[in-house]
């Protein structure tokens, strides 16, 4: 028994040092307090809020979060808004429908169950707003790049100027972060760009924090539940796994022999 | 075996017996005579049973909420993460569950390399075994494909073209596989048909590897023939089936930890961005699982060597009862085997970590040079070794070394022991 657990730990951890190596060596990213981490980890309702209020005001206008609707704002395990705070940030924005009885089509303010309103009508308006480079929805982005939530933070704090001899075409910005290190992005964030409504400081590292947190929210919604099954799961799993030993040893001993 | 003798108690499942005899089997299966000495790398065929029920009950459910379109696929993935009740959990047992699978075949394998049971009488089930990996593999690249992210449709790509190297009617098969000229819609619902209907396959090749196993017995540790039924085994139920579930519970604690605390880990972050064909991604990797074989197809300068070199990479494990030409089975009496079969190991582990880094360089080389021995060691060193190996002698029964004190009768104990014989 011990002899296999040795073998089948030694495999275990080659394979797994082989998957992690494989990761790319790029510059050391920079990272945070994330409350989200870890087996118990959760998220941080009031930095969700405020993650959402920096996401509307600054990232809306350009990024798209096109698979989360308004009703998720006030669900569990997000950043909870009452229901009457999520209808009321709702029926801000106008939406498309129709078409009505008479064929044609209608904006109306946008209810809980709609999708967040887009900010661009389709790919070509937003790549022709945007220098030619096309901003990517933003509902899974933390999923969708190597370092996650880690790498958003860098890249939205990693702006710097460029170093001696690098030559910048117009438009584009140098970041320490950024694959390639080319971003057509400008500076996203700037001291005091927002006025947090509960009275935090809105320092760059702060509204980094808070609009990554909240991205990881909309890439993974059910984090929370997650964490909190698996907890269980793996509890109950070892206390079954204790039982069904013994059993083992039982039903064993009938007979002459190790196991 | 009692099958013959067994007579159901009650008068009802005597006359259904009579009819149809399931009761006989399922006597059979729960008195199977198996090798008490097995250790706790032999639990791992159970353990692939159950990795193959989980993905087919959890692919049901995700196929019922999955749509098979290119402009649709992506999102209906989203909607079974976020609206779909627990489709976060159901797809995230799915996704790892395929790697955890793989995880388990590779033990299961490479236990029966270093315990010789692929040789005579069991070739047929090694063979049956090949087919099912084989067919693993398809099925897993094929639902890589499905989320229609920027690795399925890379990934895609990448093998699909591999079919254009076959000389004349390359361009043309590869054509008829994407239904179209380049990886699209077709192609996604033919792999989610495919995709769909391989497990019920593997199923069935799964039923013919038990039945062929439960014709000459189990291989053991100790790798000789032993009597059946008699005082070297024990009947199926209880004893295997409550050390099977003992180990299938270890494996699903690591399970549930990859599930619940790091879902993504074993993927790639660029599966998360919606398949463009208009931008490549940087670098093109498989899952882990085939990282070892992209090694072998990327070392070959020439396109069609390459494939070939990689499928023979596969096949050529089909012909090992052959190539392997040593009588004894287990590694425990084969000194020399026993350091090559680690040599082994650790060349295919080698592969896989080139395999995920660039072709180039120093990576290229060191794929080469593991490409080169992989395919030294079946084709070269194997033959060779059985005509030259030294072999210890073999203990003559199970009984002996256990009752010399040790399960996993090391090369020392059962020399002692045979010769206290």
């Amino acid at each position: 028994m011990l002899k296999f657990v040795k073998y089948f730990s030694l495999i275990f951890f080659l394979i797994s040092g082989n998957i992690v190596s494989s990761a790319e060596n790029t510059e050391k990213l920079l990272t945070t307090d994330w409350t989200f981490k870890g087996p118990f980890g959760k998220f941080d309702r009031a930095s969700l809020q405020r993650g959402y209020q920096v996401y509307q005001e600054v990232c809306a206008s350009c990024h798209s979060l096109k698979y989360m609707s308004y009703r998720n704002l006030s669900e569990e395990g997000g950043p909870e808004f009452s229901v009457q705070e999520a209808k009321a940030i709702a029926a801000n924005f106008e939406i498309l429908d129709g078409p009505n009885p008479e064929g044609e089509m209608f904006t109306r303010p946008a209810r809980l169950s709609d999708k967040f309103a887009m900010p661009y009508a389709n790919e070509e308006e937003a790549k022709s707003a945007n220098g030619g480079a096309y901003p990517p929805d933003m509902s899974v982005l933390v999923k969708a790049r190597k370092g996650g939530a880690d790498y958003v933070y860098s890249v939205l704090l990693g702006y710097e100027d460029p170093p001696v001899g690098m030559k910048l075409d117009d438009g584009v910005h140098y970041n320490k972060y950024m694959y390639g290190n080319k971003i057509k992005m400008p500076a996203p964030l700037s001291e005091g760009l927002v006025e947090y409504a509960d009275g935090t400081s809105a320092t760059e590292q702060q509204m980094a924090k808070d609009v990554v947190s909240f991205l990881m929210w909309t890439a993974e919604p059910h984090l929370e539940q997650r964490h909190k099954i698996g907890f269980r799961a793996i509890v109950y799993l070892i206390i079954l796994s204790i039982l069904v030993y013994f059993s083992m040893k039982k039903i064993w001993s009938r007979i002459e022999t190790e196991i | 075996m009692s099958e013959h003798n067994y007579q159901p108690k009650s008068k009802f499942g005597k006359w259904f017996n009579d009819r149809l005899p399931l009761l006989t089997l399922a006597n059979h299966l729960t008195d199977y005579p198996t090798p008490k000495n097995l250790n706790y790398w032999w639990t791992f065929g159970g353990i692939l049973t159950f990795c193959l029920i989980t993905q087919i009950i959890t692919g049901l459910v995700l196929a019922m909420h999955y749509i098979a379109h290119a402009d649709l696929a992506f999102s209906s993935v989203e909607h079974i993460m976020r609206d779909v009740n627990y489709g976060w959990l159901i797809r995230y047992i799915h996704a790892n569950g395929a790697s955890m699978f793989f995880l388990a075949v590779y033990i299961h394998i490479f236990r029966s390399l270093f315990y010789g049971s692929y040789k005579a009488p069991r070739e047929i089930i090694w063979i049956l075994g090949i087919m099912i990996y084989l067919l693993m593999m398809a099925a897993a690249f094929m639902g890589y494909v499905l989320p229609w992210g920027q690795m399925s449709f890379w990934g895609a790509t990448v093998i699909t073209n591999l079919f254009s190297a076959i000389p004349l009617v390359g361009e043309s098969i590869t054509t008829w596989l994407w239904g179209g000229y380049s990886v699209d819609n077709p192609t996604l619902t033919r792999f989610f048909t495919l995709h769909y209907l391989i497990p019920f396959l593997i199923l069935g090749l799964v039923v013919l590897h038990i039945w062929a196993l439960h014709v000459p017995g189990n291989n053991n540790p100790i790798g000789i023939d032993i009597k059946k039924p008699s005082k070297d085994t024990v009947s199926f139920h209880p004893y295997i089936v409550v050390k099977d579930l003992f180990a299938l519970l270890l494996f699903l604690i690591l399970f549930a930890f990859f599930v619940f605390y790091s879902p993504n880990v074993l993927g790639h972050a660029d599966n998360y961005i919606e398949a463009n064909p208009l931008v490549t991604p940087a670098h093109i990797v498989p899952e882990w699982y085939l990282l070892p074989f992209y090694a072998i197809l990327r070392s070959i300068p020439d396109k069609l060597m390459g494939v070939i070199a990689m499928l023979s990479a596969i096949l050529i494990l089909a012909a090992l009862p052959w190539l392997d030409t040593s009588k004894i089975r287990s590694a425990v009496f084969r000194p020399l085997y026993k350091q090559f079969y680690w040599i082994l190991v650790l060349d295919v582990l080698i592969l896989g970590y080139v395999g995920a880094m660039p072709a180039e360089g120093l990576y290229l080389l060191i794929a080469r040079i593991g490409t080169a021995y992989y395919f030294a060691h079946f084709l070269i060193i194997l033959p060779i070794l059985g005509k030259v190996e030294k072999t210890l002698p073999l203990p003559m029964s199970i009984s002996e070394p256990i009752l010399g004190g040790s399960l996993n009768a090391e090369p020392a104990r059962s020399k002692e022991n045979s010769q206290k014989l």
